[in-house]
């Protein structure tokens, strides 16, 4: 099924912009292919497609980064062969891009009039803060914030964060904002905040181009969704016609089985592997938390961000110190005063931030794999580069994992690439227990399906599996068991047939499920 | 030996021809001696200085350690005529402590490598020269120490054996950090501690051994540089010798954020350093200019290798897109 462009949307108001036969070659690739769009004002268009599908160089383009090889941009009525950065600021393209923007250690005022400080006369033309207060005033409502001006960003939210960002582009008098993954490292209810300000974009007429791998959120949002494959138009959906399955059938040119293969377990759940028994955390220290993951499951672990999910996965793991409680791993109680003690027990952890914490980005593919369990590859405390490329070859047919060689820097890979270099280094080493937190946040949907299989299949090898996720789909589609937390506590455990959005969203906010 | 290290050879080769040219006495038996003895004196100091600065460290207490363990090992052996090999001992010993006394600081109480190793520079010299009561602490005349002046002040082959140490000291470090366990470590740290952690490596062991390492090696080279020097001055001994240590490793490519660096870079930065001294005493230059020569040399050199990787990555990527590595510039 596909849906032609113009003939859907036959409104009545002029586009505000229009794209025309674009194409954009670097050499030896072609990025963008004779793409054409259209956006009116007051339109959210979802942009949707896989990673390297072109997404990044048409934002290029928009935002005057780069100019196209042909075709033709045409902004309010005037046509264009390429923009500039000034250009495209001064009709009134903003972004906002998932990464944020903020000097975290200034306030809200003076991060959205950076560089353009309303100022008191005089030689010294110091910054009429008063001024600056009555102009930031009024964005902030109009995104809805509930926080003040003064704010130091650091304090804020990520959503809050983004919001100052809409602001800041508000300031501007933007005419389309551009969102750029805006949801990918937000919480369930910070996400439905964001959403609700991008309605309210709309309602004054401003458009929104919201690009996202999380589709369910563009199915909430979007009046369109327009999909890229391979740098072409790979089609473009009407409201009515919105859903999950025909993006992704448009994203990937095939539908998807892989994650209902995954969400199937081969066994009943064996006994208690790990248990944690009154643990406090250092974000909640006076909330025990009790938590069973079982041998064979997939154990779910939803909430909102800053309910210490991520907290509990870390002293789980011993990188953060414990407050009280015990920590069990087969009925043998556990030291964990350091992560050593933790990967010695068979506990790993897939962190959160992988560049930061999950590789080191300049040591080769074999290099990371080999890091936890490196005495294993030396003889004598000397390491052996062939054992150590042995193990990673290994790993390297098993998952999958694209790269020219094991020797090649890990920083050159693809995000799903890098993320399945950190399950290598662990199931080189026989896991007990593997938590992952937020495993597939930013990888594309091919990637994602594989990293489900293989935690299906660790599963399935006897390993118990904590899976920390804040992608509602992934927790639903992919667990056996749902915790969920809040505030610090598991605020209750959902068995599979009491799966439901509507029900991890109730206990996340602290409430009963139905 | 990676590029880096083979460019530096050359510019050590290319210097050393030109003084050649310009004062033959640069290739007398006696100056190489002289100017080897002291590359390897502070070779030892920099490979010490190395292994802190890799994991992104660094140690700014070297000169004032050297001023007061080499005080003390003056002191034990002439005033208070221990046996020098015990008091060799113990003087490695006292060096270990220090190094981890830094290192437990650093890694337990969280504090920053400058500010502990700049406390350690102003507290050891302070020590050291009240021990003397601010003289000079030397030999009386006609004592000898044979074996230990053979060992350390003394020739083979015509050949110093401070630098003979040195080699044997550079075989065994470039093992410890281009071929072991350790080193790996030391690298991963250096590149990025806090993965590193997550990969379950206990990093601050790791972190306090590079600087119990270091502590080892400057406290031997206090014990070469005493026993060169014979007679110390607490006030004035050693000064500036962590600039020297650091200037080496940052002439053979080592990163003061860490992670990055080779233990033959370290040993060619000793030597074009210690060739630079020379050259400014060869050729008639005025002494005091010595700083500025040196500066100046250490600057063109980190600027250069700098440009040349802006320069290099370019022509990688310019590569990479004229072959059209599928995909990658197209997100």
């Amino acid at each position: 099924m596909n849906y032609s462009d113009t003939s859907i949307v036959a409104s009545t108001t002029a586009p505000f912009l229009s794209l025309e036969g674009v194409r954009k070659t670097y050499p030896g690739v072609v990025a963008l292919d004779g793409f054409s769009m259209e956006v009116r004002p007051g339109e959210v268009i979802g942009l949707v497609g896989e990673n390297g599908a072109g997404k990044s160089t048409l934002m290029k383009i928009l935002g005057g980064v780069t100019r196209p090889d042909t075709g033709t941009i045409t902004v309010d009525g005037v046509a264009h062969d390429g923009l500039t950065v000034e250009g495209s600021l001064g009709s009134g393209i903003a972004f906002v891009h998932q990464e944020l923007n903020l000097f975290e250690n200034l306030d809200v005022a003076a991060n959205i009039f950076f560089g353009r400080e309303p100022l008191r006369g005089g030689p010294l033309k110091l910054v009429d803060r008063a001024k600056l207060r009555t102009q930031v005033a009024p964005l902030l409502k109009r995104v809805g914030a509930n926080f003040s001006a003064d704010t130091p960003v650091s304090a804020l939210s990520l959503a809050q964060q983004q919001m100052v960002e809409i602001a800041k582009a508000l300031s501007i008098r933007a005419r389309l904002v551009i969102l750029d993954e805006p949801t990918s490292s937000l919480p369930i209810a910070e996400t439905d905040k964001l959403l609700d300000v991008i309605k309210a974009l709309k309602t004054e007429g401003i458009s929104v181009i919201f690009i996202s791998h999380r589709l369910h959120e563009v199915e909430r949002v979007a009046d369109r969704v327009v999909v890229l494959r391979d740098g072409m138009l790979a089609g473009t959906l009407p409201k009515s016609a919105i859903n999950h399955d025909q993006m992704v059938k448009l994203m990937i040119g095939r539908m998807l089985k892989e994650r209902e293969k995954a969400s199937e377990s081969a066994r009943a759940p064996g006994s208690v592997a790990l248990s944690a028994k009154a643990v406090r955390t250092g974000a909640y220290p006076d909330r025990p938390v009790d938590l069973d993951v079982r041998h064979g499951e997939i154990l779910g672990l939803a909430g909102l961000v800053g309910s210490g999910r991520t907290e509990l996965a870390r002293v789980l793991f011993g990188i953060d110190e414990r407050f009280g409680g015990n920590v069990k791993l087969d009925g043998q109680e556990l030291a964990l005063g350091s992560a050593a003690d933790a990967v010695a027990n068979g506990i790993f952890l897939v962190p959160e931030d992988r560049k930061l914490n999950g590789v080191l980005l300049d040591l080769s593919i074999a290099q990371n794999i080999s890091l936890p369990n490196l005495p294993a590859h030396a003889r004598h405390q000397l390491v052996s580069a062939s054992a150590e490329a042995a193990t990673a070859e290994k790993q390297k047919n098993n998952l999958g994992i694209k790269a020219p060689s094991v020797a090649t820097r890990t920083g050159t890979l693809s995000g799903g690439n890098q993320q399945k270099v950190v399950l290598a280094k662990w199931l080189a080493m026989n896991p007990k227990v593997m938590i992952l937190d937020e495993p597939t946040r930013g990888i594309d949907i091919g990637a994602k399906a594989e990293i489900y299989g293989l935690m299906r299949a660790l599963a399935d090898a006897g390993v118990a599996v904590l899976m920390i996720s804040s992608d509602m789909e992934e927790v639903i589609g992919v667990s056996d068991r749902i915790a969920v937390m809040h505030e610090g506590q598991i605020s209750g455990i959902l068995d599979k047939d009491d799966f439901s959005q509507e029900n991890v969203l109730l206990l996340a906010v602290g409430k009963k499920p139905k | 030996m990676s590029k880096k290290d083979l460019g530096l050879l050359m510019l050590i080769l290319v210097v050393g021809a030109v003084v050649a040219i310009i004062n033959p006495r640069f290739l007398l038996p006696i100056n190489l001696a002289n100017t080897s003895n002291l590359i390897g004196l502070f070779g030892i100091l920099s490979i010490g200085q190395a292994f802190v600065i890799i994991t992104g460290g660094i140690e700014l207490s070297v000169g004032s350690v050297v001023a007061l363990l080499g005080t003390l090992f003056i002191d034990f052996i002439a005033v208070r005529e221990m046996e020098w090999p015990l008091a060799f001992v113990l003087i490695i010993v006292l060096g270990a402590i220090i190094g981890l006394a830094h290192g437990w600081l650093i890694t337990r109480l969280k504090l920053q490598p400058f500010v502990v190793t700049l406390c350690g520079l102003l507290i050891y010299r302070g020590v050291a020269r009240f021990y003397t009561g601010d003289g000079t602490a030397g030999f009386a005349f006609g004592q000898n120490f044979p074996e230990l002046e053979f060992l350390t002040a003394g020739r083979s082959y015509g050949v110093p054996n401070s630098f003979i140490a040195l080699i044997v000291i550079s075989i065994v470090m470039w093992v410890v950090l281009h071929r072991s366990v350790f080193g790996r470590y030391l690298y991963a740290i250096g590149k990025n501690e806090e993965a590193a952690k997550y990969s379950g490596i206990r990093t601050g062991r790791v972190v306090m051994a590079a600087y119990v390492i270091c502590g080892v090696l400057t406290a031997l080279s206090a014990i070469y540089f005493a026993m060169y020097t014979r007679s110390i001055s607490p006030a004035s001994h050693g000064q500036f010798y962590e600039l020297y240590a650091i200037a080496a490793a940052v002439l053979g490519g080592f990163s003061l954020r860490g992670g990055e660096g080779s233990l033959i870079g370290v040993l060619l930065g000793t030597v074009l350093l210690q060739e630079l001294q020379n050259l400014v005493n060869l050729l008639g230059i005025p002494s005091s200019l010595n700083f500025a020569v040196m500066g100046g040399v250490i600057l063109i050199g980190v600027l250069v290798d700098q440009q040349w990787g802006v320069f290099r990555e370019r022509r990688q990527m310019l590569d990479a897109t004229r072959k059209g590595a599928a995909g990658a510039p197209a997100e």
